[in-house]
């Protein structure tokens, strides 16, 4: 399936579809918001392809530890390194949403922006993400550091769980879906999301992972030529 | 009377900014045209980027093939 043609074109389709839907088409007309409702296309789908990422790298490190292929720990690290790619992106992309809404509209000090849950949650995660790639550059053991790093980035897939799921939606947050608002879970409850951007969404949900896992496996082609001589097939 | 039309007009007034249709939109942009020079310039962008990606995937393929016949 990787080396086929027909799921990168449909990235590409998807992407065309997300940009001219989704700036054209009607949103809510909401308080606050705006036009800026349109960024769901855009910086939500960067989140949603990077826990898509993260779990193939997992998927990548468990099949490392159980069959010791080399390829295995190129593919989890590569794509670890794509997820980390697209959480930083998604990071950038809010603190530009923070500014035109949180920060002026709703009239919040940066502290409280600050104390916000998901923030804080997401820069946990990256962080765990970031010291598996500083694992994996102090060893000069390739077996060594294939078998540790995969250990590590199952750790922390693990620890995505509790810091970017489950404690921003138990405490109090900024964000859509904390409790107290009106709003239960809006990226994926059918009866949250208007049902026209549901439509641009989704497809765009998909057409940007497909991208990062486009260029995720671009990453891995090149490191497996790189590594030729390690890798005896 | 006057006195009526008064609390009339006020609670017309206040129901209409509170109604959701009131709330700014870039509709301007919509009705001028504009906001399909958004829509060219972002497609441009990630069009570029497609041809380009496409292109370094070609040229993997290419090392690919030359390293499979060594």
């Amino acid at each position: 399936m990787v080396n086929k043609i027909w799921w990168k074109i449909l990235s590409f389709l998807l992407l065309v579809y997300t940009i001219v839907a989704g700036f054209l088409l009607p949103v809510p007309r909401l308080n606050i918001l705006n036009e800026t409702i349109r960024n769901l296309y855009f910086h939500v789908c960067m989140w949603m392809g990077m826990m898509v990422l993260f779990a193939i790298s997992f998927y990548h490190s468990v099949k490392y530890l159980r069959h010791q292929n080399f390829r295995s720990d190129i593919a989890s690290s590569s794509y670890a390194a794509l997820g980390s790619f697209f959480g930083i992106l998604g990071y950038a992309t809010g603190f530009l949403w923070v500014n035109v809404t949180w920060v002026t509209d709703q009239g919040q000090s940066i502290g409280s922006v600050l104390k916000e849950p998901k923030l804080i949650g997401a820069a946990i995660a990256l962080l765990i993400y970031g010291a598996y790639f500083v694992l994996r550059g102090s060893f000069t053991d390739i077996d060594k550091r294939a078998r540790v790093s995969a250990v590590y980035n199952i750790f922390a897939f693990a620890m995505l769980f509790p810091s970017i799921w489950i404690i921003p939606r138990l405490v109090g947050s900024l964000h859509p879906g904390a409790p107290g608002s009106d709003s239960g879970n809006p990226a994926l409850d059918r009866t949250d999301l208007d049902s026209t951007m549901r439509m641009i969404f989704y497809p765009a949900i998909i057409g940007w992972t497909l991208l990062g896992v486009w260029i995720a496996t671009l990453k891995i082609r090149l490191e497996l030529i790189k590594n030729k001589n390690i890798i005896n097939e | 009377m006057n006195k009526y039309l008064l609390i009339v007009t006020t609670l017309f007034f206040s129901l209409s900014a509170s109604a959701q249709d009131k709330v700014e939109m870039a509709d301007l942009m919509r009705s001028n045209g504009k906001i399909y020079t958004v829509v060219a310039v972002c497609l441009t962008i990630l069009i570029g980027l497609f041809i380009y990606v496409f292109s370094i995937d070609r040229k993997i393929t290419k090392l690919e093939k030359e390293q499979s016949v060594k």
